[in-house]
């Protein structure tokens, strides 16, 4: 373990980059879970599945990978109002989204990895753009264009969806069913409606994710699992429903898992975030009611 | 029916079972039979937290790693007749289940699911790590050619199986007949009413995640020894993880029968699909089956049976009938 | 003197929300307490601190003797203190039956003392059934059941734990005149039996039959506390609840 300065620095700044990233990624399930308090552990798959598409399309058409997110948002918007209404038919209202429900986000990010595979096989894919590839210079820190982009982007998104939370309409109507669904009705305002739309940009965030997915490196049908665990590690640390929150942790997380990755090797990584997921569910407030 | 008359009838046609594949002549019948055993094992295992006490366990996989790295290990060090490393691979895999409930379970069940499957995630990462058991370039296990009196090891591999598998089926029927399966099924019902009526839910699913994840550790334990050459994927393998949710998903939660039921329809269609269909849409298949049962018969087939045969609402548990001198109110 | 229940500066708050601010509160044995307010003053809240769901942040609960703070809502049931839910929470699985011996097997049984055999629990299991008339639908499942049914259920159930102390959350709402009147007739021939009620109600008719004391929480605070004649006379509580 060479421990230099200039590793130091790179590490940090490199894990807070990744850490903006990372927040884009979570940014869906800060809403689904942190918000709606719907558990769809099948997000990262359909992350996967944006950057597949955006490998389709970038491949095929030449077309940069984020506008292909930007442009295909709406398909994944329906992709997440259409699971949500199933979810809510089958489940919610059922009053078994606990396991039953749990179960069905299982098979989905069971079904949506193994028919990548099946498509697509097991080899790592990536994109061309024109600034992956180059990278900045900062004197000995560097900052490769392909992580700079995809991070102001994810900052950018963030934001966007933060105005839309506290600014509009419907964003603050989907603050309010998490907390007084009758309150809704009685302002005649259909609370399943909301999270539905709530859930579907919760999905629609996920193709952007994807795409800034493969820009920042190759992707293969099971790097998804691993984002699991970071996301939730994640969203839980930033406080559930939290955006602002979710920034934080995540820039926490990926500045831990650099410097553990720079200094004790690549392969802990996974460790890290589970580490974390561990460390704050055990110093949450305990309790059955306790949120 | 008393537990013992149960084993007893199991241990009968398990022996039968055996004596059929014997008769059919081809090893290949041990080879398959010893998969849909496993698979009979880790279903009722994950029945036993995910069924009775309805915590999900998406990390399956990782327990029955644990018992089979364990046998890899422990054969490193000095060579073990099975059944302690049964027995080992089980403890191991409760100890670890153990330890993951106490910091978890105190929780909703929602951060407990979520927390196996960042384990899961997180024990291949550190057996890829692992040099001692070959790491990500595997482990090769010699097995002996034959073992006296079963002739082929395979043989005996299959009866060590079918042991376990009655054991565990015997072991979940006691569960859900004793006070310990009524508790349980509060804490599915209703975790908070649970409490107050003075079960302690959180001694309840600790006892519930150590026997299931310990019994998954045991089915881990003689697969080194099935498979010969053990890679971290494969122990970790997608299948694992899917099937013990998928067999007592379809086969119905709310009792032994099933994920036994469960166990042996998918276990023996996979075993012959995988002869003709690619094992990738093999798994496809159990992940429609799993999808579509939880929102068309969320009862699984128990369920669907109950309902046609009309005999009890299909999500009731517990048999005993109480014999009260007032007459009963017509349904 | 110390009752069989002391709360003492009971305070809970949610976030930045204060649900409860220093409650304090003394049940001596054998009462019957009335516990009203309006909605959202924090009466669930309270129930939830005493019987071990919620925890308070501050101020302890004392039951018979011991010091509660810290101890879990089974452990709480087991020292003797009962409660129902405001909605009722049957086991939906298991039968009107099965969900009477939960507590049975999981309290009565479990307590240190005179050990009471299987038949002597089942025995109790039928005589619980027939005493809030539920034995017809022994072996039904809860979703059978009409709501006065499923009330007495939810009673039954906090019965066969053999508390000391029972609080009834809301035991009555939208049930009928007579129907309230069954479930009285229930608590009052527990409370003949010995056991400590404390009565959560917004039928004042029900509250004021049945209380020898009338609590009044309003917004988190108690604002009253003595003989229901003069409490319902009390300006301070006529404003804040029965004005509106």
């Amino acid at each position: 373990m060479i421990f230099s300065f200039d590793l130091l620095v790179n590490a940090i700044v490199s894990g807070i980059l990744i850490g903006a990233f990372y927040a884009a990624v979570t940014a869906g399930v800060t809403l689904s879970f942190g918000i709606l308090d719907i558990v769809n552990i099948a997000h990262p798959a359909f992350i996967i599945l944006g950057s597949y598409v955006a490998y389709i399309v970038n491949t095929t058409f030449g077309l940069d990978p984020i506008i292909t997110a930007i442009i295909v948002t709406p398909a994944f918007y329906a992709l997440g109002a259409g699971i949500y209404q199933i979810y809510y038919v089958s489940f919610e209202k059922r009053g078994q989204e606990s396991m039953r429900g749990l179960a069905f986000f299982f098979g989905l990010l069971f079904i949506t990895e193994v028919t990548l595979v099946l498509y697509f096989g097991v080899d790592y894919r990536y994109v061309e753009a024109r600034y992956i590839g180059p990278t900045l210079h900062f004197g000995s820190l560097d900052v490769p264009l392909r992580i700079l982009v995809p991070c102001l982007v994810s900052l950018l998104l963030i934001a966007v969806l933060q105005l839309v939370l506290t600014r509009t309409f419907i964003g603050r109507a989907i603050m309010a069913v998490a907390q007084d669904q009758l309150a809704l009705k009685l302002m005649a305002i259909d609370p399943i409606r909301i999270k539905r739309i709530a859930f579907g940009i919760s999905i629609a965030s996920a193709s952007l994710a994807g795409a800034f997915l493969i820009i920042i490196q190759p992707v293969e049908p099971s790097v998804g699992r691993e984002y699991i665990g970071r996301v939730f590690a994640i969203c839980v640390l930033g406080g559930m429903g939290s955006l602002p929150g979710t920034v934080i942790a995540a820039m926490l997380v990926g500045i831990v898992e650099s410097l553990t990755s720079t200094f004790y090797g690549p392969s802990w990584a996974p460790a890290v975030s589970f580490g974390f997921l561990l460390l704050t569910l055990a110093v949450r407030p305990a309790g059955l009611l306790g949120r | 029916m008393r537990s013992g008359l149960f084993l007893l009838i199991c241990l009968i046609v398990g022996g039968g079972v055996f004596a059929a594949a014997l008769a059919l002549g081809n090893d290949y019948y041990f080879f398959a039979g010893y998969v849909v055993l496993q698979y009979v094992v880790l279903a009722t295992a994950w029945n036993i937290l995910g069924g009775y006490c309805g915590y999900v366990n998406f990390g399956s996989a990782a327990f029955f790693a644990l018992g089979a790295y364990s046998t890899v290990a422990i054969h490193r060090l000095t060579p073990l007749p099975i059944p302690i490393l049964v027995a080992i691979g089980g403890i191991v895999s409760g100890f670890v289940g153990f330890g993951m409930g106490y910091l978890t379970l105190r929780l909703r069940g929602a951060f407990f699911a979520i927390a196996t499957l960042a384990l899961a995630v997180v024990l291949e990462t550190l057996i890829v790590n692992w040099d001692f058991v070959g790491g990500s370039r595997g482990a090769y296990i010699v097995r002996p050619e034959t073992i006296a009196p079963f002739g082929s090891y395979i043989k005996y591999l299959f009866m060590i199986m079918m042991l376990l598998a009655v054991g565990s089926v015997t072991i979940a029927r006691l569960i859900e007949r004793s006070r310990l399966g009524y508790g349980f099924a509060t804490i599915r019902d209703d975790e908070l009413a649970a409490e107050a009526s003075g079960v302690p839910t959180l001694r309840l699913k600790l006892i519930a995640t150590t026997i299931s994840g310990a019994l998954m550790g045991c089915a881990g334990a003689p697969f080194p020894y099935y498979i010969g050459y053990l890679q971290p994927s494969s122990a970790f393998g997608l299948d694992y993880a899917v099937n013990s949710i998928a067999m007592p998903l379809i086969g119905g939660t709310t009792s032994w029968v099933g994920p036994l039921i469960g166990a042996i329809l998918l276990g023996s269609l996979q075993q012959i699909a995988t002869v003709t269909i690619s094992s990738a849409v093999n798994l496809l298949i159990v992940g429609f089956l799993l999808v579509g049962f939880v929102i068309v018969a969320p009862n699984g087939i128990i369920g669907l049976v109950h309902k046609y045969l009309q005999h009890r609402p299909d999500d009731m548990v517990g048999r005993r009938r109480v014999s009260t001198d007032a007459p009963e109110v017509a349904p | 003197m110390t009752g069989l229940l002391e709360v003492d500066n009971l305070g809970k708050r949610f976030g930045g929300f204060v649900a409860l601010e220093s409650i304090s509160l003394s049940v001596r044995a054998g009462e019957r307490i009335g516990l009203i307010g309006p909605n959202g003053s924090g009466k669930s809240t309270l129930v939830n601190c005493i019987c071990g769901t919620l925890r308070n942040e501050a101020g302890s609960v004392n039951f018979d003797g011991h010091l509660l703070n810290g101890a879990t809502a089974h452990q709480r049931t087991r020292r003797g203190l009962a409660r129902t839910f405001q909605l009722p929470r049957p086991f939906a699985s298991l039968s009107v039956a099965d969900n009477l011996r939960i507590p049975l097997l999981y309290t009565v049984a479990a307590r240190g003392g005179s050990h009471r055999s299987a038949k002597d629990l089942e025995a109790r299991c039928i005589d619980l059934l027939r005493e809030v008339g539920l034995d017809n639908k022994a072996n039904r499942l809860p979703r059978e059941l009409t709501q006065v049914e499923m009330r007495k259920l939810e009673l039954a159930r906090a019965m066969a734990a053999e508390p000391k102390l029972l609080i009834a959350d809301e035991s009555m709402a939208g049930l009928t005149h007579s129907e309230v009147e069954e479930i009285l007739t229930l608590l009052k021939r527990l409370n003949e039996h010995g056991v400590t009620i404390i009565l959560i109600e917004h039928i004042m008719r029900a509250v004021m039959s049945f209380s020898q004391r009338l609590v009044v929480l309003v917004s988190g605070r108690k604002i009253a506390d003595g003989d229901p004649d003069t409490v319902v006379r009390d300006p301070e509580v006529e404003r804040a609840y029965l004005g509106q």
